[in-house]
C-alpha cells in the first residue's frame, strides 16, 4: 500500500465517522425540533429553565455518528457518559431529586389555610384517566396508556419517574410530550377558562386567606406524607421527598439544607434531567407513529385536566355558602405546572378585574395538583407495575 | 442528665432500626424447593446427581448469605457453614442459588456437609449467622418420589406441594417456581376493563380520597391550632374562660402590620423572617490576588487619531 493509499483510506475511514456521512432525515427533523424548543425558551420565555436543557440535549442526542464504531458515545450505548447520565432519568431518581427541590421551594400556606382547595387538586386529574381511557381505545397496553396519560398531571418529574416504571420505550416521547405542554400553558388554558366559565363567575372575589401559624406549617409535611403515603405507598419516592423538602423548609432549624435542595441541588439535577432527557430522543428511537399519538394524547390530557379543574369549582360552588365561593379561574391551577398555572388564573383575573388578585388562591389547588398527580402516579404504578 | 437521656435514646432508636435492617433482610431468605432423590435432574459442576436445596431471595435487593447455616438437623443449627469468600454467596436480587447435599463440603462453596434421606421426613433449616435465629424451615415429606420436588407454589411465599415435572407441574432448579411470560396484571385490566372505566373510577376515587383526608386533617389542625390561638388571646386580653368576648379569632394583615411596625419602632426586635435587610459598609482587605487590574481584561478603548 503506498502512502497516498494509506492516507486514503485513514481519511475514508474518518468520513465514515462523522456526522456528514451518518445523517439521515430524521436527524434533521429532531434537530429541527431541538432549535425550536431553543427558540421558544430564549424568544418568547416559555419554561426557559426546562426547555434550554432539553432543546440543547435534543440537538445533543442527534448529531448523527456510527453507532456500530462502538465509539460509546450515544446514550443508549452502555457506559457513555451521557448513558451514565442518562441513569438518573432511566433508572427514576432524578425526579425525586427534584420533587425534594419542589417541596424546598414550595410554600403550603395557602393549601394550609383553605384546605378545600386540594380537592380542586384531586378533580384536575381526571385529565390523566380521560386521556389513559383514549389511549386504550387507540390501542396502546394498560400499562402504556398509563404512562402516557401521566402527562395531564402536567408535572414534568412525575411523568419521566411514571414512564421510566411502566413504559421506558415511550419515555422520550412522554416526557418532552409533557414539558411541551406545560411550556404551552398560557397558551392552552386561557381559551378553556374563557369557555366555561361566565363573566360573573370570573368577578368573584375570594376573602383573603387566614395566617398560618409555624407549627400548622410543620405539621403539614410530616401529615402529609404519612397520610398520602399510607394510602398510596407506591408514590413514596415522589411524595416522601417533596414532604421531606418542605420540612427542611418549614422547620426553621435546617435552612442551609432547604437553600441546598432548592437552589444549587435542583439547578444541578434540572440541568442533568432536561439535557439528557433532550438528548433520548433520538431520532431512531423518537420518530415513530406512536410519538404523534403521544402528543397528541398530551394534548387531550391537558385539556381535559384544565377543563375539569374549571367545571369541578363551578360544581363546588353550587354547595357553597354565598360568601365562601371560589373564583373557577383557579380551577385551572388543579393542574401541576406550578407556578405557572397559578399565574394564568391570576392573570386572567386582573383582566377581568384589576383589583382581583388570585395568585395565592390559586396556589393552594396548584400545589394539591403536584401531591394530587404524584397520588394518581403512585396509584398507577400500584395498579399496572 | 437531660442530655444524657436524649443521647440514649438516639442511640437505642439506631440500634432498634439497625437491628430491623439486618433483620429485614436476611429475613427475607427462603428455602424454596428441594430435591431428595436426583436420578435425572441437575448435575453439579462434577457431573454428578445429588440431592439439592434451592434458596430463594426475596429481597429486592441483593443478599449475602455467606456466614448464615443450612442444617438437617434442629438440634445441631450451625451443621453447615456456608463458606465466607466466595462472591457467588451474594444472590442477585429475586434470585436463587441451589445448594447439593451431598456431604461432600470439600468440593466448594455450593456443596453441604449432610445429606437428605429417601423414604423418610427431612427436616430443613437455615439459621442466620449468630446460629440462633432460624430464618426459615421445612420439612419435606417421606412420600416424596425420585426426581420430584417439594416445592412452594410461588418463589419465597404459598403453599408447599410435590411437583412431578408435569405439564404446569415444573421442577425449576436455579429458576423462578412460576414461568410468567406476560404481566398478569396488566392482561387482567386489558381483558376486563378494556375501556379503562374501572381504572378512572378506583384510581379518582383513591386520588380524592387522599386529598380529602388531608383537607379534613387540616381542618382539623386548623380549628385546633385557632383556638389554641384564641385562648391565648383571650388570656392576654385578661377575659376569663366562658366570658363572651369580640375578640377576632385571626388578626388581619393590616394589624399584624401595624403590631410589627410597632414593634421594629420601639424595640427594634425583629420576627423570625428568613431575609433581614441590612446596610453595612463591607472592608475588605486588598489583595493582588483579588485585584481586578490583574484578574479582568481591560476593554479595548477605540480612540479616533488626532
Amino acid at each position: 500500500m503506498s502512502f497516498g493509499d494509506f492516507l486514503y483510506n485513514n481519511l475514508l475511514q474518518f468520513w465514515q465517522l462523522t456526522g456528514f456521512a451518518n445523517a439521515q432525515f430524521g436527524n434533521f427533523v429532531m434537530l429541527a425540533v431541538g432549535l425550536f424548543f431553543i427558540w421558544l425558551a430564549i424568544k418568547k420565555n416559555f419554561e426557559p429553565m426546562l426547555l434550554v436543557p432539553i432543546g440543547f440535549g435534543i440537538l445533543i442526542g442527534n448529531v448523527p455518528f456510527n453507532a456500530e464504531a462502538g465509539l460509546e458515545i450515544g446514550i443508549y450505548e452502555e457506559g457513555s457518559v451521557l448513558n451514565i447520565l442518562y441513569n438518573g432519568v432511566a433508572a427514576g431518581w432524578y425526579p425525586p431529586l427534584i420533587f425534594l427541590g419542589i417541596g424546598a421551594m414550595t410554600d403550603f400556606s395557602a393549601l394550609i389555610a383553605n384546605p378545600k382547595l386540594m380537592l380542586i387538586g384531586a378533580a384536575a386529574q381526571f385529565g390523566i384517566f380521560g386521556a389513559y381511557m383514549v389511549a386504550l381505545a387507540i390501542g396502546f397496553s394498560p400499562d402504556q396508556a398509563g404512562a402516557i396519560a401521566i402527562i395531564g398531571g402536567a408535572d414534568g418529574p412525575t411523568a419521566i419517574f411514571l414512564s421510566s416504571k411502566l413504559a421506558p420505550n415511550l419515555m422520550g416521547a412522554i416526557a418532552v410530550s409533557a414539558y411541551s405542554y406545560m411550556a404551552l400553558v398560557p397558551v392552552i388554558q386561557p381559551p378553556l377558562m374563557r369557555l366555561f366559565t361566565t363573566k360573573k363567575e370570573r368577578l368573584i372575589k375570594m376573602k383573603p386567606a387566614r395566617a398560618v401559624s409555624q407549627n400548622e406549617k410543620i405539621i403539614f409535611p410530616i401529615v402529609g406524607m404519612l397520610l398520602t403515603c399510607f394510602v398510596v405507598p407506591s408514590g413514596l419516592p415522589l411524595l416522601g421527598m417533596l414532604f421531606f423538602g418542605n420540612l427542611l423548609r418549614e422547620c426553621g432549624v435546617t435552612t442551609r439544607l432547604a437553600k441546598t435542595a432548592s437552589n444549587a441541588l435542583t439547578d444541578i439535577v434540572t440541568i442533568l434531567l432536561g439535557m439528557t432527557v433532550g438528548a433520548s430522543t433520538q431520532a431512531s428511537q423518537f420518530l415513530t407513529p406512536q410519538t404523534i399519538f403521544i402528543f397528541f394524547l398530551g394534548f387531550m390530557a391537558f385539556i381535559i385536566a384544565s377543563s375539569s379543574g374549571v367545571l369541578f369549582v363551578k360544581l363546588f360552588n353550587l354547595v357553597l355558602p354565598k360568601d365562601k365561593k371560589i373564583n373557577p379561574l383557579i380551577g385551572n391551577a388543579g393542574v401541576s405546572a406550578v407556578p405557572m398555572s397559578a399565574r394564568i388564573s391570576n392573570n386572567l383575573g386582573l383582566e377581568y378585574d384589576p383589583s382581583n388578585y388570585l395568585l395565592m388562591h390559586a396556589m393552594g389547588p396548584n400545589v394539591a395538583g403536584v401531591i394530587g398527580s404524584a397520588v394518581a402516579a403512585g396509584v398507577l404504578l400500584g395498579f399496572l407495575a | 442528665m437531660k442530655r444524657l437521656l436524649t443521647t440514649a435514646a438516639i442511640a437505642a432508636a439506631m440500634l432498634g432500626t439497625s437491628l430491623s435492617a439486618s433483620a429485614q433482610s436476611r429475613g427475607a431468605l427462603r428455602i424454596n424447593e428441594v430435591m431428595v432423590s436426583n436420578d435425572s435432574s441437575i448435575v453439579d459442576d462434577y457431573g454428578r446427581r445429588s440431592a439439592w436445596i434451592e434458596l430463594f431471595n426475596a429481597n429486592f435487593a441483593p443478599l449475602e448469605i455467606s456466614s448464615i447455616f443450612i442444617t438437617n438437623d434442629s438440634t445441631q443449627p450451625r451443621k453447615y457453614p456456608v463458606p465466607i469468600g466466595d462472591v457467588n454467596t451474594e444472590i442477585p436480587t429475586r434470585q436463587h442459588v441451589v445448594f447439593y447435599a451431598d456431604g461432600e463440603p470439600n468440593k466448594g462453596t455450593f456443596h453441604t456437609n449432610f445429606t437428605l434421606v429417601p423414604g423418610q421426613d427431612n427436616w430443613i433449616g437455615i439459621y442466620d449467622a449468630d446460629g440462633r435465629t432460624l430464618i426459615d424451615q421445612v420439612i419435606v415429606p417421606a412420600s416424596l418420589l425420585p426426581n420430584q420436588t417439594w416445592a412452594r407454589s410461588e418463589d419465597g411465599y404459598g403453599e408447599w406441594a410435590i411437583r412431578t415435572g408435569g405439564n404446569n407441574d415444573y421442577i425449576t432448579p436455579s429458576s423462578a417456581n412460576v414461568i410468567k411470560d406476560t404481566n398478569k396484571k396488566i392482561e387482567d385490566f386489558a381483558e376486563k376493563d378494556a375501556n379503562g372505566f374501572g381504572m378512572t373510577v378506583m384510581a379518582m376515587a383513591i386520588v380524592f380520597s387522599a386529598l380529602l383526608l388531608l383537607c379534613l386533617c387540616f381542618y382539623g389542625i386548623g380549628k385546633i391550632g385557632g383556638a389554641v390561638s384564641m385562648m391565648n388571646k383571650m388570656r392576654a386580653h385578661g377575659v376569663a374562660k366562658g366570658e363572651e368576648s369580640d375578640i377576632a379569632p385571626h388578626d388581619s394583615g393590616e394589624e399584624i402590620a401595624a403590631i410589627v411596625m410597632a414593634l421594629h419602632e420601639h424595640l427594634n426586635a425583629h420576627d423570625t423572617e428568613s431575609t433581614i435587610l441590612t446596610i453595612n459598609k463591607v472592608k475588605r482587605a486588598y489583595s493582588p490576588w483579588s485585584s481586578k487590574i490583574y484578574s479582568l481584561r481591560e476593554v479595548p478603548e477605540h480612540r479616533r487619531a488626532k
